[in-house]
C-alpha cells in the first residue's frame, strides 16, 4: 500500500495544484500550491515535498510537505492554476482575478497583476455595484479565461490591464477523458477510475468518487497510441472487455475533499478538515 | 453551585468612556455586542454618543489560534471514528479499541504542544513568547489529566499493572531526566559531574533501576574504594521484584518476593553497610520507601504525584485501585507540607484518584478556557459506559451538554462550523434542533459555500432549512438579474410561488427582448416543470419555439392551442401566443385544422371581448390601442383565410 502523508494546516483547502514541470524534465513533482477558503484571512501557499537532505528526529525526511511561502488572498480562493513556472492565477469570491509571482531566490510570493472587477452583477459604474464570485480560471500562456457567478466569461492577457473579451453565457464544464480519471467528492472520498486496457499489471490506486470535481491525469502512459483506445474504453458498453478498476485512496472519510491534482505519479489533495494529503507513489 | 474564585476580569473597550456614558450590550451565539449609548451618567445627556463603533466581544480566543485549529480538526476525525465503533464489540477487543482512541487523542495533544513549543521558542517578542509558553503548559496539563484518566478509567489497570502504568505516566511527564542525563553522560568524567548523584537519585525515584545501575558502575570504576558498596547497591537494584508484562506470576507471589527483598534492604540499613557513602545511604532509604528520605528529594520530585508514585513503588507496589485515594490525599498533604495550597490541577488529579469522574469533569470545565477537552473526554468515558445517565435539569445528559456547548462554539467561527455539524449529529436529544438553528445563520457569500450547506441539510432531511436557504439565494439571484440561477434555486427549494415569480420575469424579458435567456435551463427542466403552472407554461412555450425551429409545425400548432385552451397560459400572454400563431397561419400548407381554427377564433373573441372600454387616453395609449387593433384585425383575417383553406382541404381529403 502506498504511503500517504497527512498534515493539518489550520485552513480549509479549496484548491491544490502541482507546479508544472519544465517540458522534457525527468524530475518528479516537487512543489504544489494551495488556496484556502472560508477564513477571515485566506492564503495562497506554496509547499514543497522535495528531499531536504537532512533527516529529522524521526529518521524520515520523505513525505512531509513543508511550507515554502504564502501570501494573503482577499476572499475565498475559488480556483487556482499555474500560469507558468513562476506565476499562479487565482479566482476569488470577491470577483477579483489575481496573478501571483513566486520569487525563488528569497522564497516569497507577490502580486504581479490584478483585475479587481472581473466579475460583477451590477457594474462598477452603477450606484448599486455588487461583485460576483469568480468561480473558475483556466490559463494557457499568455491568455487567461475566467468564469463567474455573473455568467460572464472573460479573456485576459497576462500583460494587459483590461479584459480582452467578455462573453455573457451560461457555463457548462465537460471533462475530457484519458485513461485515468480521478475524482474527489463532497462526501470526503477520493476515487480513481482506471479504464486503461494496455497496462498489464494491476494498478492499485486510490478511489476518488463524487461529483464536485473531476480531473484527468496528465500523461501517465504514452498518450499517442493509447489515446485512441482510451476514448473508446470510457464510452464502450462492453463490460467484459473494458473493466474499470476503482480504488479508494483516503484511509478514512471525514469532510469534503475539495480539490486534487496529479502530476506524473504524485497526487495532492486538500480537504475541509483543514488537511493536505500527498502521495508520491500513485502507481507503485 | 461553585463560588467564583475571584473577581471576574475586566476588559476595557477602546474608545468607550464608561465613566461618562452608559454602555449597552446584547448576547449572541458566542459573542457579545457592545456599544455606547447616549445616556450620560450625569444629569445632562448628550445627543450623540462619543464613540461611534459597535464592538463584538469574543471570549473564546482559542478557536482563533492557528495551532489549536489543528487540534480541533484532527480530533474531529478521531471523534467520528469513535462514534462509528461497532456497538457489538464487547470485552477485551472493545477496551483495546477505546484505549487506542484515547492514545490517539493524546498524541494529537502532544503534537500540538510540540508545535506550540517551537513557536514559543522562535517568538520574536517576549510577550507572545510567554503567551505561547503558557498555552504549552495548559496543553501539557491537559495531556497529564487525560493520561491519568486513561489509566484509571479506560485501561482500568488492576493492581500490579496499575503501578507500571503510573510509572510510565510519571516518566512521560517529568522529563527533566533526559536533559540531565545528556548533560552528565556527555561530560568527560560523568561520576565527577556536579549533578551525578542527582541523576542517580532521580533515576531511582522514577524506578529506572537498570539505568541507575549503569551509572553506579561508572562510579565504581572511578573510585575503587566505593566499588564494593556500589556493587552491593547494584545487586539490590537488580533484584527488586517487579511485575513485567509477560510475567505469569500471581500478585501474591510478587508480594511475597517483594517482602523478602524489602527485608533484605532493611538488613543493609541496620548493618550500616552504606554508612561511608551518604549518597548511597539515602538511596537505600528511598528504596525502603522512607517518607522522610523521599521528602528530602522534593526538588527532584518536583510535584506531589511523582512523590505519590515513588512512594507506592517502594512501599506498596501491588496497590489496588480503590486504595489509591488514601495515598493520593496523604501524598499531597505531605508534599505541600502546609506551605502552599493545592492548585486546580492538583484538585483535578485528586478527584481522578478518587474515581470521581463527575468531579474531574466539573473541575476541568471551570479551569479550562474552552470546551474541547471536557467534551471529548466525557464522550470517550461515556463510550466506556462510565457515566450514569442522570439527566441534567435542562433535558440532556452531561455528555450531550458538553458536546452541544463545544459545537456551538465552533459555529461561532467563520470556518470551523463544518466540524460542528458532525458533533451535533451525535447528540441524540437536542443535536438536530441545534443544528437547524445554527445552520440557517451561516453567511453564504458564494454559491459553492451555499451548495455545501445545502448538501448538509439535504443529507439530514432538514427540508425547512433547505427551503429557506434556497429562497435567500433565489432572491439574491433575482436582484442580480440572474434569472436562470434564481429559477434553479426555486426549483431546488420546491417553492412554487417563487418559481411563478421568476417565470413571470422570464416571460416579461421575452416580451421585451424577443428572445429567451438561460435556454439550456428551460429546455431541460424535466419533471421540475410541474412545480408551478407558470413554470409549466414557460417550459411548454419554449418547447413550442423549439418545435417551430425544427419545423414540426403540426405539433407546434397543437401545443400552442393547448396552452391557451388548457388555461395554463396567463391571459396577459394570450395576445403574444396568438401573434405567434400568425406565421403558422400564413404558411403555404394548412397547419391548423378547421376545428383548431374555430378554437383559435374563440380565444381571440374571448380576449377582445374582455378588453375594457377606454375613456380618456393620451397619445401613447392611443398609439398602443392602434397597434392592438391592427393586430387583432390581422389575426381575424389570417384565421378566416386559414379556416377557408382548412375546410377545403378537409373536404377534399375525405373525397379522395
Amino acid at each position: 500500500m502506498e504511503e500517504i502523508y497527512a498534515k493539518f494546516v489550520s485552513q480549509k483547502i479549496s484548491k491544490t495544484r502541482w507546479r508544472p514541470l519544465p517540458p522534457g524534465s525527468l524530475q518528479t513533482a516537487e512543489t504544489f500550491a494551495t488556496g484556502s477558503w472560508d477564513n477571515e484571512e485566506n492564503y495562497v501557499s506554496l509547499w514543497s515535498i522535495g528531499d531536504f537532505g537532512n533527516l529529522d528526529s524521526d529518521g524520515g525526511f520523505e513525505g512531509d510537505h513543508q511550507l515554502l511561502c504564502d501570501i494573503r488572498h482577499h476572499g475565498d480562493v475559488m480556483d487556482l492554476q499555474f500560469f507558468d513556472q513562476e506565476r499562479i492565477v487565482t479566482a476569488s469570491s470577491t470577483g477579483c482575478v489575481t496573478v501571483f509571482l513566486h520569487h525563488p531566490n528569497n522564497q516569497t510570493l507577490s502580486v504581479n497583476q490584478q483585475w479587481t472587477t472581473a466579475h460583477y452583477h451590477a457594474g462598477p459604474g452603477s450606484p448599486s455595484y455588487s461583485s460576483a464570485p469568480c468561480t473558475g480560471v483556466v490559463c494557457n500562456n499568455p491568455e487567461i479565461v475566467t468564469v463567474g457567478e455573473d455568467g460572464r466569461i472573460n479573456l485576459f492577457r497576462a500583460d494587459h490591464k483590461e479584459a480582452v473579451r467578455t462573453i455573457v453565457w451560461e457555463v457548462h464544464f465537460h471533462p475530457s477523458n484519458p485513461d485515468h480519471l480521478f475524482t474527489c467528492s463532497e462526501d470526503g472520498s477520493l476515487w480513481h477510475w482506471d479504464a486503461s486496457t494496455d497496462v498489464p499489471e494491476k494498478l492499485s490506486l486510490f478511489h476518488q468518487g463524487g461529483r464536485s470535481s473531476t480531473f484527468l491525469s496528465h500523461s501517465i502512459s504514452n498518450q499517442a497510441n493509447v489515446h485512441q483506445s482510451v476514448i473508446s474504453s470510457w464510452l464502450s458498453t462492453d463490460p467484459a472487455k473494458d473493466r474499470i478498476e476503482i480504488t479508494s485512496l483516503l484511509p478514512s472519510r471525514s469532510l469534503s475533499v475539495n480539490s486534487l491534482d496529479i502530476l506524473g505519479p504524485c497526487l495532492v489533495c486538500g480537504t475541509d478538515a483543514e488537511a493536505i494529503y500527498v502521495t508520491r507513489h500513485l502507481f507503485s | 453551585m461553585e463560588e467564583l474564585d475571584g473577581e471576574p476580569a475586566v476588559t476595557v473597550i477602546p474608545g468607550v468612556n464608561s465613566k461618562k456614558n452608559q454602555m449597552c450590550f446584547d448576547w449572541g451565539p458566542g459573542e457579545m455586542l457592545v456599544c455606547e449609548t447616549s445616556f450620560s451618567k450625569k444629569e445632562k445627556s448628550e445627543m450623540v454618543p462619543s464613540c461611534p463603533f459597535i464592538y463584538i466581544i469574543r471570549k473564546d480566543v482559542d478557536v482563533y489560534s492557528q495551532i489549536l485549529r489543528k487540534l480541533f480538526n484532527e480530533s474531529h476525525g478521531i471523534f467520528l471514528g469513535l462514534q462509528r465503533i461497532d456497538e457489538e464489540l464487547t470485552g477485551k477487543s472493545r477496551k483495546s479499541q477505546l484505549v487506542r482512541v484515547s492514545k490517539n487523542y493524546r498524541s494529537v495533544i502532544r503534537a500540538c504542544m510540540e508545535e506550540m513549543h517551537q513557536v514559543a521558542i522562535a517568538a520574536k517578542d517576549p510577550a507572545s513568547g510567554r503567551q505561547f509558553s503558557s498555552q504549552v503548559s495548559i496543553l501539557s496539563a491537559m495531556e497529564l489529566i487525560w493520561n491519568l484518566c486513561e489509566i484509571l478509567f479506560i485501561e482500568v489497570a488492576p493492581a500490579g499493572h496499575l503501578l507500571l502504568h503510573l510509572l510510565d505516566w510519571v516518566r512521560l511527564h517529568v522529563c527533566e531526566v533526559d536533559s540531565l542525563s545528556a548533560d552528565v553522560l556527555g561530560s568527560e568524567n560523568p561520576s565527577n559531574h556536579d549533578s551525578f548523584w542527582n541523576l542517580v537519585t532521580i533515576l531511582v525515584l522514577q524506578g529506572r533501576l537498570d539505568e541507575a545501575r549503569q551509572m553506579l558502575s561508572k562510579e565504581a570504576d572511578a573510585s575503587p574504594a566505593s566499588a564494593g558498596i556500589c556493587r552491593i547497591m547494584g545487586d539490590l537494584m537488580r533484584t527488586m521484584p517487579i511485575l513485567s508484562p509477560g510475567n505469569t506470576q500471581t500478585l501474591t507471589e510478587l508480594e511475597l518476593k517483594w517482602q523478602h527483598w524489602h527485608e533484605e534492604c532493611e538488613r543493609y540499613l541496620q548493618d550500616s553497610t552504606f554508612a561511608t557513602n551518604p549518597h548511597l545511604e539515602s538511596l537505600l532509604k528511598i528504596m525502603l520507601g522512607d517518607e522522610a528520605a523521599l521528602l528530602e528529594q522534593k526538588e527532584l520530585l518536583s510535584n506531589w504525584y511523582h512523590f505519590l508514585v515513588t512512594r507506592l513503588l517502594y512501599s506498596n507496589p501491588t496497590v489496588k485501585p480503590i486504595d489509591l485515594h488514601y495515598y493520593a490525599q496523604s501524598s499531597l498533604d505531605l508534599f505541600l507540607g502546609g506551605e502552599s495550597s493545592p492548585e486546580p490541577l492538583d484538585n483535578i488529579l485528586l478527584a481522578a484518584f478518587e474515581f470521581d469522574i463527575h468531579q474531574v469533569i466539573k473541575e476541568c470545565s471551570i479551569a479550562l478556557s474552552n470546551w474541547w477537552f471536557v467534551a471529548h473526554l466525557t464522550d470517550l468515558l461515556d463510550h466506556c459506559k462510565l457515566l450514569q445517565s442522570h439527566n441534567l435539569y435542562f433535558g440532556s445528559n452531561m455528555r450531550e451538554f458538553l458536546l452541544l456547548e463545544y459545537a456551538s462554539g465552533l459555529f461561532a467561527h467563520p470556518s470551523l462550523w463544518q466540524l460542528g455539524v458532525d458533533y451535533f449529529d451525535y447528540c441524540p436529544k437536542l443535536g438536530r434542533v441545534s443544528l437547524e438553528l445554527h445552520i440557517e445563520r451561516i453567511p453564504l457569500n458564494t454559491e459553492q459555500k451555499a451548495l455545501k450547506v445545502l448538501r448538509i441539510c439535504e443529507q439530514r432531511q432538514m427540508t425547512e432549512q433547505v427551503r429557506s436557504i434556497c429562497k435567500i439565494l433565489a432572491m439574491k439571484a433575482v436582484r442580480n438579474n440572474r434569472l436562470g440561477s434564481a429559477l434553479s434555486w426555486s426549483i431546488r427549494a420546491k417553492d412554487a410561488a417563487f418559481a411563478t415569480l421568476v417565470s413571470d420575469r422570464f416571460l416579461r424579458d421575452y416580451c421585451e427582448r424577443g428572445c429567451f435567456s438561460d435556454l439550456d435551463l428551460i429546455d431541460n427542466l424535466g419533471p421540475a416543470m410541474m412545480l408551478s403552472d407558470r413554470l409549466t407554461f414557460l417550459g411548454k412555450y419554449r418547447e413550442f419555439h423549439r418545435m417551430y425551429g425544427e419545423k414540426r409545425f403540426a405539433d407546434a400548432a397543437s401545443l400552442l392551442l393547448s396552452l391557451m385552451t388548457s388555461g395554463i397560459a396567463p391571459r396577459s400572454f394570450w395576445m403574444t401566443l396568438l401573434t405567434d400563431a400568425l406565421p403558422l397561419l400564413e404558411q403555404k400548407q394548412v397547419i391548423f385544422s378547421a376545428e383548431q381554427t374555430y378554437e383559435l377564433m374563440q380565444c381571440l373573441e374571448d380576449l377582445t371581448s374582455r378588453r375594457p372600454v377606454r375613456g380618456e387616453s393620451d397619445i401613447q395609449q392611443l398609439q398602443d390601442e392602434d397597434i392592438e387593433t391592427t393586430k387583432v384585425e390581422m389575426l381575424r383575417l389570417a384565421l378566416a383565410r386559414n379556416l377557408a383553406r382548412a375546410i377545403i382541404r378537409e373536404g377534399s381529403l375525405e373525397g379522395s
